[in-house]
């Protein structure tokens, strides 16, 4: 009975309490990134945003989360029942299971596992799965075509930003994230990264549907896209996902490129400050240039969104993992070697 | 496209300036007000809720001429009258249609005894359209509540006119 006790119920426990230490902060993190959205928005349109729930609006989150719930689920009477119940879930289950290998700080991660890399690169793939399945259980052709779009949009963009996970991974050697964090390369590496940097960031934007790349929503020709039919907790869970996976992709971002829960820059004064603080800091960096990004720039048209991935981006990302593997060959930097 | 375009597209030139502009203004101050907390400036020629007014002494100032019911493009106005006890000539019916009612002003402009004005509020949504029909004692008491700023307005404009 004891060895029952320490071999399963306690390490079941142990990883329930880790889940809860990621996922809460996470759920907490996403409310408040609609809200810094709208907030930064309306800055950079010299509005205010909302203002009225509590100090600053600082509730306004949870009031809009009360008022989702609070509504009724409309299911459309041609709409595939269980398939439009399932893609919201599915949308958001994808957006909350890869965290699992994103390390927080040294060796805070659920599952440190040495492909961590192409998991990470799976469930993003899959996401689109849960606005493919909307799109087409709506039975409502915006829906259909917002549905199409997005699977477009994100099989394109998916395969330059595979490359550019090549090149980090060159540099690295590994797959594991936690050592991709930690891998060390010399500082002309880091300037060959920086490109990557912005093309990733860049694909992360439309790998999420996020503005300029928001086509599979396009409110303005689609009316609201592939969640045109989705109201209530379905809807909630649409929008959950967006932000969470949003999120995700900067967590990648940092992990990738901006050295996760390590002092920017390798500046070792700054390391009294406690991995996951500095994880968050760097996520909100490139949370902000998501909304930024938003804040700027209308929307792309779509053969300009499908030029830009396949005729500009993929040949970049792939000459420059010719480059990068080339530069670190003559320079017997590869990692391993 | 040529060369020094394709470069300048290719390092996002345009776009990095664009984010420049748009980081700015986070820090412009904001033009927008916090609106039920904070309202903006009205002129005193602001033509919002219609009020019927009184003289100081509490006596009422329409006189039942009905040159504001004669007057109203959109015929919000009904009136009917009859000599008072004391002999005066006073309404026993004065309807404003606030649905009807286009704010253009006329009935103010027509009234000999400053009687019916539009008043500065704007704050007086109802949920049903039953209550924006107003009968007399709405507009008197409206008049009673709003006669501090409705004075200070017409001395405000009456070197104006």
């Amino acid at each position: 009975m004891a060895d029952l006790f320490t071999t399963y119920v306690v390490p079941v426990l142990w990883i329930a309490l880790k889940i809860m230490m990621i996922v809460v902060p996470l759920l907490m993190g996403m409310a408040y990134l609609t809200y810094a959205e709208r907030k930064i928005l309306a800055a950079m349109q010299m509005r205010q945003g909302p203002m009225v729930v509590g100090m600053y609006g600082l509730l306004q989150p949870f009031a809009d989360a009360v008022k989702l719930l609070g509504k009724e689920t409309i299911i459309p009477t041609g709409a595939n029942k269980f398939v439009f119940v399932m893609a919201p879930m599915l949308t958001f289950v994808l957006s909350l299971v890869a965290w699992a290998v994103i390390p927080v700080s040294d060796g805070f991660v659920i599952a440190n596992i040495n492909v961590g890399v192409l998991y990470l690169f799976a469930i993003s793939s899959m996401g689109v799965y849960g606005i493919l399945m909307a799109g087409w259980a709506s039975n409502s052709h915006y829906a259909f075509l917002g549905g199409l779009r997005a699977a477009a949009q994100m099989v394109s963009y998916e395969v330059s930003m595979g490359l550019v996970l090549v090149t980090v991974l060159l540099t690295t050697g590994s797959l594991n994230l936690s050592q991709i964090v930690t891998a060390e390369h010399p500082w002309w590496v880091s300037l060959l990264l920086f490109p990557m940097f912005v093309i990733f960031v860049i694909s992360a934007l439309a790998e999420t549907n996020r503005s300029p790349f928001d086509l599979p929503e396009g409110e303005s020709e689609l009316v609201g896209g592939f969640n045109v039919e989705y109201s209530s907790m379905t809807f909630a869970l649409f929008f959950l996902g967006e932000y969470m996976n949003m999120i995700l992709m900067s967590g990648m971002t940092s992990i990738l490129f901006l050295g996760g829960w390590l002092p920017p820059f390798g500046i070792a004064a700054l390391g009294f400050i406690p991995g996951p603080i500095w994880f968050a800091l760097k996520v909100c960096f490139v949370l902000f240039i998501f909304i930024w990004a938003r804040g700027t720039m209308p929307r792309y048209r779509y053969d300009q969104l499908m030029r830009l991935g396949w005729k500009v981006f993929l040949p970049f990302t792939l000459a420059w993992v010719v480059l990068m593997a080339g530069a670190l060959l003559y320079n017997n930097a590869l990692p391993g070697m | 496209m040529s060369f020094a375009k394709s470069v300048r597209s290719f390092f996002l030139v345009e776009l990095v300036r664009g984010m420049a502009l748009t980081f700015s203004y986070m820090f412009r101050p904001r033009v927008t007000l916090n609106y039920p907390f904070e309202k903006g400036p009205l002129s005193p020629r602001f033509r919002g809720e219609l009020a019927l007014r009184r003289y100081p002494s509490g006596e009422e100032r329409c006189i039942a001429c009905k040159l504001c019911e004669a007057v109203c493009p959109a015929q919000a106005i009904t009136i009917e009258a009859e000599p008072r006890a004391d002999g005066s000539r006073r309404t026993t019916r004065f309807d404003i249609d606030m649905t009807k009612c286009i704010y253009c002003g006329l009935c103010q402009e027509s009234c000999p005894v400053d009687s019916i004005v539009l008043g500065p509020n704007f704050e007086y949504g109802t949920e049903t359209h039953a209550e924006l029909l107003y009968n007399k004692q709405k507009l008197l008491d409206n008049g009673d509540r709003w006669e501090a700023q409705i004075a200070a307005n017409i001395s405000a404009d009456v070197k104006y006119r």
